[in-house]
């Protein structure tokens, strides 16, 4: 809130608009408490998996919480319906509140239909941690990527969304890359709007199709089009 | 503070083995603690430089206490600058490493990828005897 002048004075607090609080936290108190997480974790599990499993949980309730604050305050409270809308906002905006920059690459998987990747040089969760041999190929991204299905489950777009390390040619350290499949729910219910989008287009009574009708419509337009 | 974490031998004039370096560690934890206790004055906080005619040995304590120390070429400088930025990448890629278990050897990637650069960087030779 850019104050002008004196501050308002209000008379009630519950009419005090929502501050946004304090932009930045110490990266040190985030590492130590993300270091705890994991560690109290590690003590309730027995296996790699589940302890994967558990961060991801993790992530998840921050996630959905992320999605609320962030259509409130950066969006005005519209929703997100197109998959392109959602996949961009996740890779900006909700990247750039959680981690001060937005994620450093978005792409689309080629090898199948509703895939897609949102990489990283390094996750900032996963700065100060080395993972053991032993734990083959562990990622404490798991918690990132708890958090990007947090947001896409509530935003109304199901998807599995697993963290990987992708070693790099020439580097170190590899790469960290956020999956994200869409569950066919989602390929479909997109064809649909799609479909609803053309049929406004052709001034057509809105509301999803369902009769063959609209196919047929739909096929002639194509061919008188061509 | 029993655990000697870690030794690292980036000698270009002379090698300690595994075993020599463990006897050097817990042989300079025992002298440091002696040299607290004979101090004349009150205070003392430990032995902070040990000069010989072949080698420098300099020991940086953190406030926990956890030491620090680094044998090297006399008259190298440095070396506390050195020890001050160990003691940062140690408090960054080890105590916020979930994996590392306190008092247990160092086996932290980072940490050695960030020890090794940072001692090539400083182009110091360090002398293991």
């Amino acid at each position: 809130m850019i104050g002008v002048g004196k501050m308002k004075q209000y008379s009630n607090v519950l009419d005090k608009p929502l501050s946004k609080g304090k932009q930045e936290v110490s990266l040190s108190a985030f590492a130590f408490l993300f270091s705890e997480l994991v560690q109290y974790n590690q003590t309730q599990v027995d296996n790699i998996a589940e302890l994967e499993r558990r961060l991801e949980d993790a992530g998840y309730a921050v996630g959905s919480r992320v999605l609320e604050l962030l259509c409130n305050r950066e969006k005005g409270n519209r929703r997100e319906t197109r998959l392109l809308g959602i996949l961009s906002f996740v890779h900006s905006t909700v990247w750039k509140v959680l981690f001060g920059k937005v994620a450093d690459s978005l792409e689309k998987g080629t090898e199948h239909e509703d895939e897609y990747m949102i990489s990283e040089k390094e996750l900032l969760v996963n700065r100060f941690i080395s993972i053991p041999k032993d734990m083959g190929t562990f990622n404490c991204g798991a918690f990132v990527a708890g958090i990007v299905k947090g947001v896409l489950d509530n935003a109304g777009f199901p998807a599995v969304v697993t963290a990987h390390f992708v070693p790099i040619e020439g580097q170190q350290r590899p790469r960290t890359t956020i999956l994200i499949k869409f569950a066919d729910e989602v390929s479909i219910s997109t064809s649909l709007y799609m479909i609803y989008l053309y049929l406004e287009k052709l001034n057509l009574s809105p509301g999803l199709p369902t009769s063959i009708h609209a196919a047929q419509v739909l096929k002639r337009e194509a061919r008188l089009s061509q | 503070m029993s655990g000697i974490g870690k030794v690292q031998d980036c000698g270009t004039k002379g090698r300690m083995d595994t075993n020599d370096s463990l006897r050097v560690a817990s042989l300079w934890h025992s002298m440091h603690a002696i040299s607290q206790q004979l101090s004349p004055v009150n205070g003392c906080s430990g032995i902070e430089l040990l000069q010989a005619d072949t080698f420098d040995l300099h020991c940086f304590q953190s406030l926990p206490g956890t030491k620090f120390f680094v044998v090297c070429e006399p008259g190298t400088p440095h070396m506390e600058s050195l020890l001050r930025y160990i003691y940062e990448l140690y408090t960054d890629y080890v105590l916020k490493n979930p994996f590392y278990e306190i008092e247990m050897p160092i086996r932290c990637e980072l940490f050695d990828i960030n020890l090794s650069q940072a001692v090539l960087s400083d182009r110091v030779a360090l002398l293991g005897r």
